[in-house]
């Protein structure tokens, strides 16, 4: 990332929203498998048809860290990939394939001392309902 | 059906080789560009210690919890960083626990069982690099 692209301290206010806007889906089975793939857990609920049918669900479940990774990798790309020092997520509603999902990134707290900034994260899916909501923390050098 | 007994289980640790082509792979998954990302992982980059984690024996205690898929959700997930995040070619060591394991009553009366499993990751010094926190959630039958 180039110096200039990056967010600078100064310019962070309080409960404002970042410029940058997420935009994921429509989600795809392929979507999930490759997810699934990348991090290794092999749920068979989040992919395998029957075995979903047979939990009682119309169609396999968007496995929950697929739509945080993105999440995540996202701010983690706004904010700068080294700057980040936390994020936690809390899982809301259930995600399905062909849901389609954006979020925005809000200045939340802000550590003058420490140059650390909270931002709040909320994925919401097209009936706006947010699915995920999430807080990531980057530490901002002087 | 959660396992009580569970609770504060150690697993083995694990080593957990932060790998280039492992990395790319997961930024491809999650959309990242590898070019802004350098060297540094993605926030949730951590949670591809399944594949490590299940090469040692005794290593996953989600294993001993007991978690039944059709009746389980992942409710919270959260990755702490000491300093900057872990970067490719670092050679981190994990280990796993049972944290915590509580019951809460929903608003429909329901007990709900809750369970923590924390991972820790240290570097090669046996400095902890990152933490791990996954909180799932099992309804009754």
């Amino acid at each position: 990332m180039s110096e200039d692209a990056k967010i600078h301290w100064a310019d962070l206010k309080l409960g404002a929203e970042l410029e940058a806007q997420l935009t994921l889906g429509p989600i795809s089975r392929t979507d999930i498998v490759r997810y699934q793939g990348a991090s290794g857990d092999f749920q068979p609920i989040h992919h395998d048809e029957p075995f979903a049918k047979a939990a009682g669900y119309d169609a396999p479940l968007v496995v929950g860290m697929y739509p945080a990774g993105v999440l995540g990798t996202w701010a983690a790309q706004v904010l700068g990939p080294e700057r980040i020092r936390s994020i936690r997520f809390r899982f809301q509603a259930m995600v399905w394939p062909g849901d389609q999902l954006c979020a925005k990134a809000v200045v939340e707290k802000l550590d003058d001392e420490r140059l650390e900034g909270e931002f709040h994260l909320s994925l919401v899916n097209q009936r706006d309902e947010e699915v995920i909501s999430a807080q990531i923390t980057a530490q901002f050098e002087g | 059906m959660v396992n009580r007994a569970s609770e504060g289980l150690v697993g083995k640790s694990f080593d957990f080789p932060v790998e280039r082509g492992k990395v790319l792979e997961f930024l491809e998954a999650t959309g990242g560009d590898p070019e802004v990302f350098g060297d540094f992982i993605p926030p949730t980059y951590l949670t591809s210690a399944f594949f490590w984690e299940a090469r040692v024996q005794g290593a996953d205690v989600k294993e001993a919890v007991g978690f039944d898929p059709s009746r389980s959700v992942h409710a919270e997930q959260a990755f702490r960083f000491e300093g900057e995040p872990p970067r490719i070619g670092e050679k981190l060591q994990a280990s796993s626990r049972v944290a915590r394991i509580y019951e809460k009553v929903n608003r429909k009366g329901q007990t709900l069982t809750f369970v923590d499993v924390v991972t820790d990751f240290v570097d090669e010094a046996g400095t902890v690099r990152a933490v791990a926190s996954m909180l799932a959630l099992e309804f009754p039958e």
